[in-house]
């Protein structure tokens, strides 16, 4: 039905495109808040420098990695340029499904000059990936619920006697397995190398054991917002624009626990194997996207960090509520004082592996 | 009449003292507006055979299913042997009931079918087998105990039907229509196997059927009804003979209906004034006083033809003959009614007649029936 | 042939995924598609040593990565592999951005010093064109061959082009393997190469790869590919149900990484459990929707009928809503003085959870079979019994239910194997405890990329509704089934 419909609208298109001159870019993002500041920041300028130039937005980056797979099988890619956080762009990487990006080349230099490479550094992490926001996943906790002594380390989430009540994770062992190590007293230097053994897989699941019966795992980004608002957990982990939302828009009695918060990376990559022209349009928008001024314009609507830094002083007030949005960085120094930053190789290697151990854990 | 009216009140009397199944002044309504039976007073015998005949929704079911225990009655009394069963559910009523569709558990075998009424009963293993085959015998159907009913013809089927009613041995058995769906040859061969049965096991049988020849083949008395009320209630050949009002003479049998209005009342006879302006004799059985219209029904073999009819006669104009074997039904206009039939035997001493002949015909002022008006057919 | 666009249809919707399924769950070609030479050479290598492979691998294997890097299917494979070897993947990763700058330029520098031949493209096609030197040099003409193939899909021209490092390093490796059997060869040039190359300096692709990723001289790592070389595997099938491939044959899994039993054993009891929830609610329901005016039945079917029109994610957030410890059904126990505040009730994100939203999302599938059912029950059947004797009880024990089975049938039937199926409603309100087998599945689809296991347990959940169905048919009978 669904890919009938989908002929239907290509066939459709295509007979449009016959008549119209306008060009169409399929975009694939997450949907949401995020997709709006996109369209706000980037998008909308960019259809006002090109208007022949229509951009068609897709909400399908959660499950982008299976579709672009299934897209390549079918010789039939339907993307433009898809939004997809770090390790996902690695896996198109090695899977052959995302091009290799010139990024000095194909991108536009820093606002003060430097070179694409220098702008974002280290934070290229693929071939394949152009940066586009640092984002982490760290704690909220209800305010209301934690007394006079609000927590103030990650080992606190561990700590059901101080706080009681039930907290949610994620349900999957990335982030939740160095959390656990750390609070078992690993040092942050050693927590991969602990990680690497079967021994201190077990080690990290027997401390995430000690919470075990406290936890509600969630899958989808916005349950533990939810899960906030609706006072089930007295704290939680997820993304830090959906905490920003929940405390700054929604005005709901909870604060951020900065503390070990796990930098994430989320950005562009233009499917592999793309004809000519579409390819050059795809660069065309991610050159203008990605530039400097825009990558700052985009933290006015979200609290996620540009990726470049050119673009940090260029941050300016929130678009509506008209607060400044430097405090709200992951990556501003009051946050980032205890931070990791998400092991892409190890995870890549260990990910299966870890997880089936996991899963088989949680079954138990 | 008045004569017949004593007759009927008497047996009425009669019976509700000794009466195994008794409907008392009973009445039903569904909704609470109309009566589907209104006023029912009957009464059966030990032994007797009871048909319920009418045409659809004239209530002869209702009152089968208030006999049963699936309908109750909304006003009045039904006794069985004496006991007053309004408040007695069905099961516990002890009644043989055979359906319109048979009604075997497709999920049983015949003889487990057979047995049902039986483990209810908690009657013990051997005995149920011992009755299951004597009521198999019955039917002669012992060969097929362990088919299901969905292995049986029709025929088969009615059988069966009919040895499960039995086979716990109730003192009286319904059956609705139970030969409605079989063939015409079936139809007639079963009739008389279920009034074997009958006569054999001396149980009563309340009998439905819109099927005036079964009706009239099988029963010991039957009970005419239309619009919730019985209009007659009179063994077979009473009621083919001597109709009690129109709607008996018409709905039993073929009818000849001339109408006209009283003009005299002589003892038993009337004098009746027809539409033609001709003056006809007939036995005043149900009309009113003089001046009132009143139904003539005369029955087409009672016609008599030329030298043979002496009173009532008239000529008579033929319009269209069939030939039938063992008489002609012969079609004439007789007192300006076109519809008039009537039989000539195919035998010596009946003259043929020819269409578009005019003959003299004429019948005995007993075969005419000064009846009511009330026609529904 | 009015039906042939049906069949076409049920062909490409039906029998041509199902297959395409039970394919991969068995396909490996990836390995001996990328690594030919390798798998080849790992034949006279055997796990048991203990030790890592001989040079001869090892520089069938930097042929096979050179030239995989360059069509980027190392990475693929490296993700192929890490599924039954963690670490794998890095390790392709990380080597195939180094076999590029191997110090095998050393035997091209030399090769070229010798005769300046070697590094004249044209000399090498007329070289490679002869078929006796390809004989005696198989590697280097297994390699050039492979060279001109990257050429010209890269839109070069081989002839045009100095081959690259990886030919002179398997030409190299041919002329001392001639000259060491002492071979007599015919052409003068490679004669004199052939001479020469006992001279050379030379470089071990073994210590090499070594020194890229020390994992190298890991034989597990090298286990594992030539386990995994053949172009079928049961490997799929083995992990779908806990079990792995060793050099020892099948065994299995360590208990802390056995899940899939576990998960197959919940989601059929589960399933069932539910479908026994559907009968017990369904069948009253039907029930009264059988036995009353049709104007009421109409109206009732359409309430049962309503949950169909709102969205499956609103009907199961909704139970979030009323389920959870904050949610309405605990406010209000609270409220009552039920239980207190402290002793709200757990009732979702476990096995509950699932079992209270999935009952009622398939109810629906319960009720409409039975309603049909039952419909088609005629009255007379349960008077028949009555006035037989058979109290109200015994009537519908002994003769309505009996022909209502067929509609249990039909509606547990469609409940088991649309529940055995289902994964978003237990992901939201299942928790730990309540999540299905299909859920790994989802996730193995669309998240770890690991088709072939998603599809080796989605096949084995075939199989177990096959089976079910079989043994349905079995002791019940599938005549006995009725859809209405």
């Amino acid at each position: 039905m669904k890919r009938s419909t989908k002929l239907l609208v290509t066939g459709i298109s295509a007979s449009i495109s016959l008549t119209v001159a306008a060009k169409d870019l399929t975009v694939v993002s997450w949907g949401g808040a995020y997709s709006d500041s996109q369209l706000k920041a980037y998008s909308e300028p960019y259809m006002k420098m090109n208007p022949d130039i229509n951009i068609i937005n897709d909400e399908s980056s959660a499950e982008a990695v299976a579709k672009l797979r299934a897209m390549n099988e079918a010789n039939n890619v339907t993307w433009d340029v898809v939004d997809v956080v770090a390790s996902d762009a690695i896996r198109l990487c090695d899977e052959g499904l995302a091009m290799e990006i010139d990024h000095d080349d194909m991108l536009a230099p820093g606002v003060d000059g430097s070179s694409p490479e220098d702008d974002f550094g280290d934070l290229i992490v693929s071939e394949c990936f152009i940066p586009q926001i640092v984002y982490s996943t760290t704690f909220g906790y209800r305010t209301d619920k934690v007394g006079d002594t609000p927590p103030t380390s990650v080992c606190d989430v561990f700590d059901t006697e101080t706080y009681p009540g039930k907290r949610s994770l994620e349900k999957r062992p990335i982030n939740n397995m160095e959390w656990a190590l750390i609070c078992d007293g690993v040092a942050k230097d050693d927590v991969y190398d602990v990680l690497e053994t079967p021994e201190g897989q077990e080690r990290a699941l027997a401390k995430l054991g000690t919470i075990k019966d406290d936890v509600i795992w969630w899958s989808a980004g916005a349950d533990t917002p939810q899960l906030l608002a609706d006072g089930e957990i007295v704290m939680g982990s997820t993304y830090n624009g959906r905490l920003f939302s929940l405390i700054e828009e929604k005005k709901q009695p909870v604060a951020m626990l900065w503390d070990a918060q796990v930098f994430d990376l989320d950005g562009w990559i233009i499917p592999a194997g793309l004809p000519e022209d579409r390819k050059q349009a795809a660069l065309d928008y991610v050159y203008f996207a990605t530039d400097s001024q825009r990558l700052a314009d985009q933290a006015k609507y979200i609290s996620y960090g540009p990726a470049r830094l050119s673009s940090a002083p260029l941050v300016g007030k929130h678009a509506t509520l008209g607060i400044d949005m430097a405090p709200h960085m992951p990556t501003d120094p009051k946050n980032a004082t205890n931070t990791f930053l998400y092991n892409y190789e190890f995870w890549a290697d260990y990910r299966d592996d870890i997880d089936a151990k996991f899963q088989a854990w949680l079954a138990r | 009449m008045i004569s017949n009216l004593a007759k009927r009140g008497k047996v009425l009397d009669s019976n509700k003292d000794t009466g195994f199944v008794v409907f008392d002044q009973v009445q039903k309504s569904y909704d609470g507006v109309t009566l589907v039976v209104k006023n029912l007073n009957l009464s059966i015998a030990k032994g007797e055979f009871v048909t319920m005949l009418g045409p659809s929704g004239s209530g002869k079911t209702t009152c089968l299913m208030m006999l049963a225990g699936f309908e109750t009655a909304t006003h009045g009394d039904i006794l069985l042997d004496g006991q007053p069963i309004n408040d007695i559910p069905p099961h516990k009523r002890g009644i043989g009931m055979v359906f319109q569709n048979y009604a075997l558990f497709p999920h049983m075998t015949v003889a487990e079918n057979l047995a049902f009424p039986l483990q209810v009963r908690n009657i013990s293993k051997s005995e149920q087998q011992e009755k299951v085959r004597r009521a198999l015998d019955m039917v002669q159907m012992s060969k097929f105990a362990n088919r299901r009913p969905v292995q049986l013809s029709g025929g088969q089927q009615q059988r069966i039907a009919l040895a499960r009613a039995l086979v716990f041995e109730p003192e009286l058995v319904l059956m609705d229509e139970p030969l409605g769906a079989l063939d015409k040859q079936l139809r007639e061969h079963m009739q008389l196997e279920i009034k074997r049965l009958h006569e054999r096991l001396g149980i009563s049988v309340v009998y439905v059927t819109h099927d005036q020849s079964e009706a009239l083949t099988m029963s010991d008395r039957v009970a005419v009804f239309n619009d919730g009320v019985i209009k007659q209630l009179a063994p077979p050949e009473e009621l083919y003979d001597k109709p009690d009002n129109a709607f008996v003479a018409q709905f039993i049998g073929e009818n000849n209906r001339l109408i006209g209005t009283v003009e005299s009342v002589d003892g038993d006879y009337a004098g009746v004034r027809l539409a033609s302006g001709d003056l006809c004799q007939a036995l005043a059985v149900n009309c009113g006083a003089v001046g009132e219209k009143t139904t003539l029904s005369i029955r087409p073999e009672r016609v008599l033809i030329g030298e043979a009819a002496t009173s009532n006669t008239v000529e008579a104009k033929v319009l269209e003959q069939i030939y039938l074997g063992d008489h002609v039904r012969c079609r004439m206009s007789v007192h300006g009614d076109e519809e008039f039939i009537v039989k000539v035997p195919n035998a010596p001493g009946f003259s043929h007649l020819e269409v578009g002949q005019t003959a003299q015909i004429g019948w005995s002022a007993d075969d005419c029936r000064a009846l009511d008006m009330d026609i529904v057919r | 042939m009015l039906i042939a666009p049906l069949l076409i249809f049920v062909l490409i919707t039906f029998i041509f995924p199902i297959s395409d399924m039970l394919f991969r769950s068995v396909e490996n070609d990836i390995v001996s598609d990328t690594l030919p030479r390798t798998v080849v050479a790992l034949e006279s290598w055997s796990a048991e040593s203990q030790e890592a492979p001989d040079e001869d691998v090892f520089a069938a294997f930097y042929t096979d990565l050179y030239l995989a890097q360059e069509y980027k299917t190392h990475t693929r494979l490296g993700s192929r592999l890490n599924y039954q070897q963690t670490g794998i993947s890095s390790m392709f990763r990380k080597t195939g951005r180094r076999v590029k700058r191997f110090d095998t330029d050393v035997y091209t520098d030399q090769f070229e010093e010798l005769d300046a031949k070697w590094a004249d493209p044209s000399y090498w096609a007329s070289l490679m064109n002869n078929e006796r030197v390809q004989k005696q040099l198989p590697e280097t003409a297994s390699s050039y061959t492979a060279w001109r193939e990257l050429m010209v899909e890269e839109g070069d021209n081989p002839d045009a082009e100095t081959p690259e490092d990886f030919v002179y390093t398997s030409l190299y490796r041919d002329l001392m393997h001639l000259s060491e059997n002492g071979a007599s060869v015919r052409n003068a040039d490679v004669r004199t190469a052939m001479n020469a190359v006992s001279g050379f300096e030379s470089v071990s692709l073994k210590e090499q790869f070594i020194d890229a990723e020390d994992d190298w001289a890991d034989p597990k790592y090298w286990a594992t590919i030539k386990l995994y070389s053949g172009n079928y595997t049961p490997g799929y099938f083995l992990n779908a149900v806990d079990m792995e491939q060793t050099i020892n044959g099948a065994e299995v899994k360590p208990e802390n990484e056995r899940l899939y039993g576990t998960l197959f054993a919940r989601t059929i009891y589960m399933s069932l459990f539910i479908m026994g929830c559907t009968i017990l609610l369904g069948y009253p329901v039907a029930f009264l929707l059988a036995n009353i005016s049709r104007r009421s039945a109409n109206m009732l079917l359409i309430l049962v009928l309503l949950p169909f029109w709102t969205s499956l994610l609103v009907r199961t957030s909704a139970w979030k809503v009323l389920l959870q410890q904050q949610g309405v059904i605990n406010d209000i126990l609270v409220w009552s003085g039920l239980i207190d505040e402290a002793g709200r009730l757990i009732m979702i994100n476990n096995q509950m959870g699932t079992i209270i939203a999935m009952t009622h999302i398939l109810l629906p599938f319960m009720i409409l079979p039975l309603y049909s059912v039952m419909q088609t029950i005629p009255p007379s059947y349960v008077r028949a019994a009555k006035s037989l004797g058979a109290n109200d009880w015994t009537a519908f024990r002994r003769v309505y239910f009996p022909q209502s089975i067929p509609g249990i049938g039909a509606g547990s039937i469609l409940v088991f194997i649309m529940s055995i199926g289902y994964y978003i409603t237990p992901e939201i309100v299942g928790g730990t405890q309540g999540v299905f087998i299909s859920n790994r599945i989802a996730y193995h689809i669309s998240s770890s990329l690991n088709w072939g296991l998603a599809s080796a347990l989605g096949a084995i959940l075939l199989a177990v509704v096959l089976i079910l169905y079989w043994l349905y048919d079995r002791f019940v009978g599938i005549d006995n089934m009725k859809l209405g």
